[in-house]
């Protein structure tokens, strides 16, 4: 293969140590200084402004009630997720129906769709006068509030945490089940005892994962929330009305409770014991009939398709209205609110085009830094659990405090701000997807590839990034769509420039005059566009690999 | 087992209608090269495999609709498949605990097993604290004490060390025997089937070509495969001239002649000449004697107890030759020579269609793929 001049400069100074140090040096410095610290200096750039919460028993009210009520959301939604989820992975991962594939599609579906448009269809399906509500005679069957923002985020977290344990399942070493089989278990007695303990760091993963998608979305929160308040509605609200102290307040509190839940988690999860000893082995056995588990995996997927796919695709029907009732000429046309939409889409694109190419620079160091410990194991393993709070932490509590830290510095745009607090939701995405993956490269291959005499960046441009590259690819297309679908940080760091699920986010609100057939359409398009650059990229990734 | 059938993908054959009985408190082994569908013979028997066609039988009873917990079996995996999340003794007494029975009964069987086993001190040990030998041990004592009377191995020492293998085959067999069970052992090691084994089937591609005692496979093999898989052989390459009472002639490659007790074949055969190495006698020289061959020493080998020596006939065919080293005189590479064998000792084959060296392959190569 031949060499071009940058390459073959880099492959000889890779030999270098300072020159490697730099690499992750200047990585784990930017890691810290435009991701981690800007926010938590914000809080204490601003920690004056605290107070004025204090004076107000009303907003202390406020505030405390909108906490308490991210939290318990959260752990309620990721409880019901698992329970939920758990039955159809074990169905996709284990069944032998010939409807298997199609339902495993499905359960990626909402996926694809934008949390704003998953927000906006949700709404019409429980609250709308054309969805559930008028088969039960109810106008409407669920309010804005509290439950519809529990259904909203059941449905959004649910098939991440189905593809999570279908994922474990699918890695899982059968032959454990086997054993316990052959020495008398009944099939739910060996998945009870022997399955789902093994399982259990997945599990674990898919709950922390509903978790923290519950606590940060917001969104597809804020249109369905009504006058009600959870952290980021409140935190929003406080933000719109100026109040800084308020937003710094909730903010401080969201990333620090749920950092320290995050930790908790990470640290006692793994000592978490699950009941094994006890068997009731006429019962189990009972429970493991074929009328019984076709029963139960008939259930489960009427709880998949009431609850979140149904819900998730509700909005086909107003799309499928505007298309023919002229809207979909407006919206071509530029005419109106659709203008701002087109402008905002572009936005939306370029910001997650930047996003995705830094991220790559500047993450992929720090993966090889986190997965071959190059700083030792304390240090690969703290870096690893701060790379991912990003992820843990509401993404508007981080843009938040982003937008206090860098407003100081007055020179830097808006857009240049949306980017930053992207850089930062996106990040942990990237890390952990690439830290898993050069993990699973044995070292024996980079250590021939040198005793063959590749100098250090050769290796990694010859063996990491070819062996790594479905990962890479898979990593970069998350970050993408995580980009485009991310709301809250934008709301928190800018109010000039729009991105496109910000300006949805105001449609449905009625901040900006939209119809609903607007609505409608420019959901539809989010998604079809969306969808258009996934299959795009999923080409290009399947052609490569 | 009858007329067990089992294809996977819908075109590979795993297992071509297998009949096979093994009887009551035998040790029996499943011998054969990797990919000839004796671990999943041995999978249908558990259940954990459903076969296309066929019975299967434990006890006299028809167990095809039974599932694995039902079948009264115990199982040893090849990679021992122990719990990672539980000790030892949570290991151990597992099937007594899945079973229901009393806790007293599945502690004491749990006691006994790992005392037997020797491992009782190690009860508070994970399987990733054990050696390979331990892990071993554990997992049989853990099928035992779930009250199996009938033991499936599924190549038990397949990862253990050399050393370790050799010694622990026979702590299997004593264990099996002294138990009163029966077992079905299966593995890619002739030399441990026919060690610890009452009787052994010989698989290749989803048949069993063989089954007998390790003395009958040994000295009468019924197949070529067998006679090559089974021990050491030489073939070389024939015709039959004549047939006569009790003796055939054959005449080899470069029109060497020889005989042969074995009368299967008819005049005029393609045929394939069988002899141990063991069988061989050597000599200097040029010794006229009956069955004897000349050649020259090519290559020879100490191997403590034996000396091997490969020997290029003058129709250059290379017969191998193995000796005791300690009672004979060594002959030097380059010398003259006469070997001979017993007409007794040796086996004729039909000439396989596929060619010699397809048939003994143990491997798909390149070529056959």
């Amino acid at each position: 293969m031949p060499n071009s001049s940058a390459v073959g400069y880099f492959d000889k100074v890779s030999s270098r140590p300072f020159v490697r140090h730099l690499i992750y040096s200047g990585s784990v410095i930017f890691f810290f200084g435009i991701i981690l610290i800007p926010p938590i200096l914000g809080i204490i750039l601003r920690w004056n402004a605290i107070g004025e919460i204090f004076e107000s028993p009303n907003l202390i009210s406020r505030a405390s009630s909108a906490i308490y009520a991210s939290f318990a959301i959260a752990l309620l939604v990721s409880f019901l997720d698992l329970v939920a989820g758990l039955p159809l992975a074990w169905f996709i991962a284990r069944g032998k129906s010939k409807w298997l594939n199609i339902i495993d599609t499905l359960a990626d579906l909402p996926f694809i769709i934008p949390t704003v448009t998953l927000g906006y269809s949700l709404l019409l399906y429980w609250n709308g006068p054309e969805g559930v509500s008028q088969f039960f005679g109810a106008n409407p069957l669920v309010s804005k509030g509290w439950l519809l923002i529990a259904l909203l985020h059941f449905a959004f977290s649910y098939p991440a945490v189905v593809r999570v344990i279908v994922g474990a399942l699918f890695d899982y070493k059968v032959v454990y089940e086997e054993a316990a089989r052959t020495l008398g278990a009944a099939p739910l007695t060996a998945d009870r005892t022997v399955t789902l303990p093994i399982l259990k760091s997945s599990l674990i993963a898919a709950f922390t994962l509903a978790f923290a998608r519950s606590l940060s979305e917001t969104g597809a929160t804020v249109i369905v929330a009504g006058a009600f308040e959870n952290g980021v509605v409140f935190i929003k609200n406080t933000r719109d009305a100026g109040q800084e102290g308020p937003m710094v307040f909730v903010s401080f509190v969201l990333i620090f409770t749920a950092s320290l839940i995050y930790l908790t988690i990470r640290l006692l999860g793994p000592r978490l014991k699950m009941p094994v000893k006890r068997v009731w082995p006429f019962v189990e056995r009972k429970l493991s009939d074929f009328k019984v588990k076709t029963v139960r995996d008939s259930f489960t997927t009427l709880v998949f398709f009431a609850f979140v796919l149904v819900p998730s695709l509700f909005i086909v029907f107003p799309i499928v209205s505007a298309l023919s009732n002229g809207t979909l000429n407006q919206a071509v046309s530029g005419v109106g609110v659709w203008q701002g939409y087109w402008q905002g889409l572009l936005l939306s694109y370029f910001v997650a085009t930047t996003v995705t190419a830094l991220n790559i620079l500047v993450s992929l160091p720090m993966a090889v830094l986190i997965a071959r410990k190059r700083w030792g194991a304390t240090a690969s393993t703290t870096l690893d659990v701060l790379s991912n709070i990003p992820m843990i932490v509401p993404s508007i509590a981080l843009g938040a405090s982003m937008s206090i830290f860098w407003r100081n510095f007055a020179f830097i745009p808006e857009i240049a701000l949306i980017i930053l607090a992207h850089l930062s939701i996106t990040y942990p995405y990237f890390v952990r997807a690439m830290v898993a993956a050069i993990e699973r490269v044995t070292m024996d291959l980079e250590e021939a590839s040198r005793t063959l005499g590749a100098r250090p960046f050769t290796v990694f441009r010859t063996i990491i990034l070819p062996l790594t590259k479905y990962s890479l690819f898979a990593g970069t297309i998350m970050m993408f769509a995580r980009s485009v679908d991310e709301t809250g940080a934008t709301l928190a760091v800018v109010t000039g420039v729009k991105t496109v699920p910000v300006l949805l986010v105001d449609w449905v609100r009625g901040t900006v005059p939209a119809s609903a057939m607007d609505i409608a359409l420019g959901a539809g398009l989010l998604v079809l566009f969306s969808f258009i650059i996934l299959l795009v990229l999923r080409i290009v990734v399947k052609g490569r690999h | 087992m009858v007329n067990v059938s089992k294809t996977f993908a819908k075109k590979i054959v795993a297992v071509d209608n297998v009949s096979l009985q093994v009887y009551d408190k035998e040790y029996f082994s499943l011998l054969g090269p990797s990919g000839c569908g004796k671990t999943t013979l041995l999978r249908i028997i558990a259940g954990l495999v459903k076969p296309d066609g066929g019975e299967v039988y434990i006890d006299s009873k028809l167990v095809n609709k039974l599932p694995p917990e039902d079948r009264g079996i115990g199982f040893v995996f090849q990679t021992y498949a122990l719990f990672p999340h539980m000790d030892v003794w949570d290991n151990v007494t597992y099937g007594p605990r899945v079973k229901a029975w009393e806790e007293a009964r599945g502690e004491r069987i749990g006691r006994e097993m790992l005392e037997m086993v020797r491992l009782y001190e190690r009860q508070d040990a994970f399987p990733h604290e054990l050696s390979g030998g331990m892990m071993q041990r554990v997992a049989l004592s853990r099928a035992l004490a779930a009250g199996a009377r009938l033991l499936l191995l599924d190549e038990p020492l397949g990862a253990l060390d050399a050393k370790i293998r050799f010694e622990l085959r026979y702590d299997l067999r004593r264990l099996v025997k002294d138990l009163g069970l029966t077992a079905i052992h299966v593995t890619h090691d002739q030399g441990e089937a026919m060690a610890i084994s009452d009787r052994i089937a010989v698989m290749k591609k989803g048949k069993i070509l063989q089954v007998g005692t390790p003395q009958e496979l040994y000295t009468n093999p019924q197949h070529i495969f067998v006679a090559n898989f089974v021990g050491e052989n030489n073939f070389l390459e024939g015709n039959v001239v004549k047939t006569s009472e009790g003796k055939v002639q054959l005449e080899l490659r470069g029109g060497l002649t020889v005989s042969s007790s074995d009368t299967s074949k008819k005049e005029g055969e393609r045929v394939i000449l069988a002899v141990r190495p063991e069988t061989f006698t050597i000599e200097k020289g040029h010794e006229k004697r009956p069955n004897s061959l000349f050649g020259v020493v090519e290559r020879l080998r100490y191997e403590g107890t034996d000396i091997r020596y490969e020997v290029r006939l003058k129709n250059e065919d290379v017969v191998v030759v193995v000796r005791p080293s300690l009672m004979e005189e060594w002959f030097n590479v380059g010398e003259s020579v006469t070997v001979s064998f017993p007409s007794e000792k040796s086996y004729v084959f039909t000439y396989p269609g596929r060619g010699l060296r397809e048939e003994l392959a143990v491997e798909l190569t390149s070529e056959m793929v």
